[in-house]
C-alpha cells in the first residue's frame, strides 16, 4: 500500500506544504496544535482542496491540481474519525454503524460485523441513543462506524484528545487490537508521545504546515537531531523487550537485547513482546558502573552521536546490544565527562521512567488476536 | 352544533391551507438550502424576492398575482392554454396566494435549522460514502425536522388567516374562495351578522389551537431526536 501525497495550499497566513509517502500499517503525524495536521488529512479526505499538488493512493489519483482532478470524498473510501466523534444524533448506535454499509460496495458479512461489534466492545451499545453514550464510547463507536464503511485507508484526527488518561488507557487496546487484525492502514494523527509507542509504525513529523522528518517511528525517534522536533519534554527512542517475569514487590521484568529493566508492573503475560519508550530526559550517563544507585535499571552502551544544540542542552545516541537510547544531559556535564562518540558509558534509568503507558505489546498473540 | 355551510366554509379553509403547504414545503425546502448553503450570483435578490410577501402590503401582493396570474396574465394565460390550470377566482388560486404568503415564514424557519446543522456530520456522512443527496436525504433533512415542523406549522396559520391577498386576487365566493376570514368580514359587513360571525371566529380559534397543540407534540419528539435523546 501506498499513499502518495504532494500538496501546498494556503489558507490565510497560514500555508501548508506537505510531502508524505506512507508503507503498510500505521503512519502517524505528529505536530503541535496548528501545525496542519488536520489540514493535511482534511486533504486526503477530500473534505478540502488544496491549491496545488498531488494526492494518490494506491494506483488511483485522488486529486491532481494540474490535471483538475478532484475525487469526491464519497467516491475515496477513506474512514475517518474525528476528534470528537460526529455520531449522528438523529440516528441510534446501530444505525449509526450501519450508515456507511449502505454505500459500500462489498459490505462486511454478517459474521464479520459482528467480529468488528465484539471487537470494540459495543455490543451492549447498539440500541442506546447517542446522547447516552460517553466520551470514550462515542469514539469506539465511531472506530466502527467508519471500519464498518469497509474503509481502504482510515484517517484519525486526535481520536483520544478529548479523553482522559484513564479513559485513553481504556480504549488504545482497541486500537492495537485493529492494527493486530490486520485493519485497513490507518493515519494516525496526534501530540501525545504517549499514543505513539503503541501504534505507530511509521511516523511524520509536522512543523508550521510543512512535513520536516518522515521514517520508521524507531529511526525518527532515536535520531538526537529530531530531539528539539519532537519537544525536549517527550523525545525518547523506542526499545524491543520481551517480558520475562512479574516479580511479587510489584515490578515486571523486561528482557532487553542488552540487559534487562524493571518497570512498574505492566497487565502483559510473560513471554509478550513489548516495545516502549525511554524518554531521553530520564537517563543518567555514568562514567563507571555505578554499584551503590538506588536504580536497577543500568545498561552499558555505547555512544553513536552527540548532537549539540543552541540550548544548555545535548542529545546523545546510545546503542545498547540492538536496540538504541537517546540520552538528554546538560553542556557543562559532557565538557565535564569529556564524552566522545565511540565511549562506552552506564546508562542509568529509574524504574519509575517507564510508566505503564509507556510500554506496548509489539505483537498480540503472534500478529493474531 | 354546525351548520353545513360553516363546515363548508372550514373544511374549504383547510384545503386550501393544506394544498399551499405541501406544494411550497419542497419550494421553501430547496430556497432556504440554497439561501443557507450555496454563494451565488443574486443571492441578495432570490432573499428580497423571498421576503417580499412579508413586507408588502398583502392588497398589493393580490394585486401583482392578479395580474399575472389572472386570465389575462402573462403566466395564468399560458398555465390555462397548456395545463388547463385557472387560479383567478377559484380555490386553487386562494391557494396560491396563501402559499405565497406563507412561503417567506417557510424559507425563514427551514433556514434557520439548516444553517444550524453541524456541517462536521455532513463530512463525516460523506466519508463514509454518501453522496451529497444522501447526505442531504440521511443527515441534513432528518436533523433539520424541528425547523421543518416549525416552518410548515408557520405557512399553515399563514394560509389559514390570509385574507387581503386572497380577497384582492380571488374575491370571495362562497363555496369557491370563501374562507374563514373572508367568510367573518363579508358576515361583519351586513347589519346582523355578527352572531354568526362570532360562531366562525369561535371556530377558527379552535381550529388553530388545535394545529398549535398537535405541532407542539410533534416537535417536542423531533427536537428530542435530533438531540440523540
Amino acid at each position: 500500500m501506498s499513499l502518495n501525497v504532494d500538496i501546498q495550499s494556503k489558507l490565510g497566513a497560514f500555508e501548508l506544504d506537505v510531502q508524505l509517502r506512507t508503507k503498510a500499517g500505521t503512519t502517524v503525524v505528529f505536530g503541535r496544535s496548528g501545525s496542519g495536521k488536520t489540514s493535511l488529512i482534511n486533504a486526503i479526505a477530500g473534505l478540502t482542496t488544496p491549491d496545488q499538488g498531488r494526492i494518490a493512493f494506491r494506483d488511483t489519483v485522488l486529486f491532481d491540481a494540474q490535471g483538475g482532478i478532484h475525487v469526491p470524498s464519497h467516491q475515496r473510501r477513506i474512514g475517518y474519525v474525528f476528534q470528537n466523534a460526529r455520531l449522528f444524533p438523529h440516528l441510534s448506535v446501530a444505525q449509526n454503524l450501519d450508515f456507511g454499509a449502505r454505500f459500500a460496495k462489498e459490505p462486511l458479512s454478517v459474521a464479520e460485523r459482528r467480529k468488528m461489534i465484539d471487537t470494540l466492545g459495543i455490543e451492549p451499545l447498539l440500541n442506546r441513543r447517542i446522547a447516552a453514550l460517553s466520551g470514550g464510547e462515542q469514539q469506539r463507536v465511531a472506530l466502527g462506524r467508519a471500519l464498518l464503511s469497509v474503509p481502504r485507508l482510515l484517517l484519525m484526527d486526535e481520536p483520544l484528545a478529548a479523553l482522559d488518561t484513564a479513559r485513553k488507557q481504556e480504549i488504545l487496546p482497541y486500537f492495537e487490537r485493529l492494527r493486530a487484525q490486520g485493519g485497513p492502514p490507518m493515519i494516525y494523527v496526534t501530540h501525545d508521545m504517549s499514543e505513539i509507542v503503541q501504534l505507530a509504525d511509521n511516523i511524520v513529523v509536522l512543523r508550521d504546515g510543512c512535513s520536516v522528518v518522515g521514517g520508521t517511528v524507531e529511526d525518527v525517534l532515536a535520531d538526537p537531531a529530531n530531539v528539539k522536533l519532537i519537544g525536549v519534554q517527550d523525545a525518547g527512542a523506542l526499545v524491543q523487550g520481551i517480558i520475562s517475569g512479574h516479580e511479587a514487590d510489584g515490578l515486571s521484568t523486561i528482557e532487553l537485547s542488552a540487559g534487562q529493566l524493571h518497570v512498574p508492573k505492566i497487565g502483559a503475560p510473560v513471554g509478550a513482546k513489548v516495545r516502549m519508550r525511554i524518554r531521553a530526559q530520564d537517563v543518567i550517563l555514568s562514567l563507571s558502573e555505578p554499584k551503590d544507585l538506588s536504580s536497577q535499571n543500568i545498561l552499558l552502551a555505547r555512544i553513536t552521536e552527540i548532537q549539540t544544540g543552541e540550548g544548555p542542552s545535548v542529545a546523545i545516541a546510545l546503542r545498547t546490544g540492538s536496540d538504541r537510547l537517546l540520552a538528554r544531559i546538560t553542556r557543562r556535564a559532557l565538557a565535564q565527562m569529556q564524552l566522545e562518540v565511540g565511549q562506552e558509558v552506564w546508562a542509568v534509568l529509574k524504574a519509575n521512567a517507564v510508566p505503564p503507558s509507556a510500554i506496548a505489546r509489539s505483537e498480540i498473540n503472534g500478529g493474531v488476536a | 352544533m354546525l351548520s353545513a355551510a360553516e363546515l363548508a366554509i372550514v373544511a374549504l379553509s383547510l384545503q386550501i391551507a393544506l394544498l399551499a403547504t405541501v406544494v411550497c414545503l419542497p419550494f421553501a425546502i430547496a430556497t432556504a438550502w440554497l439561501l443557507a448553503r450555496k454563494k451565488f450570483y443574486g443571492k441578495s435578490l432570490l432573499n428580497i424576492a423571498v421576503h417580499l410577501p412579508l413586507v408588502l402590503p398583502p392588497v398589493v401582493t393580490g394585486y401583482a398575482l392578479l395580474i399575472l396570474f389572472g386570465k389575462q396574465g402573462p403566466i395564468g394565460s399560458m398555465l390555462e392554454a397548456y395545463f388547463g390550470i385557472t387560479f383567478a377566482f377559484r380555490w386553487t388560486g386562494a391557494a396560491l396566494a396563501a402559499g405565497i404568503m406563507g412561503f417567506p415564514l417557510m424559507v425563514r424557519a427551514i433556514r434557520l435549522g439548516i444553517e444550524a446543522v453541524d456541517k462536521g456530520l455532513e463530512d463525516a456522512a460523506a466519508t463514509l460514502g454518501a453522496s451529497r443527496s444522501a447526505v442531504f436525504l440521511y443527515v441534513t433533512l432528518p436533523l433539520v425536522t424541528p425547523a421543518l415542523l416549525a416552518g410548515t406549522v408557520l405557512g399553515f396559520a399563514k394560509a389559514m388567516g390570509e385574507f387581503g391577498a386572497t380577497i384582492t386576487f380571488v374575491a370571495s365566493i362562497p363555496g369557491q374562495t370563501e374562507t374563514l376570514p373572508s367568510a367573518v368580514y363579508t358576515l361583519l359587513q351586513v347589519p346582523g351578522g355578527e352572531d354568526a360571525a362570532l360562531r366562525l371566529i369561535l371556530l377558527s380559534v379552535a381550529v388553530s389551537i388545535l394545529a398549535l397543540a398537535v405541532s407542539e407534540v410533534l416537535a417536542r419528539r423531533a427536537a428530542r431526536k435530533v438531540a440523540g435523546l
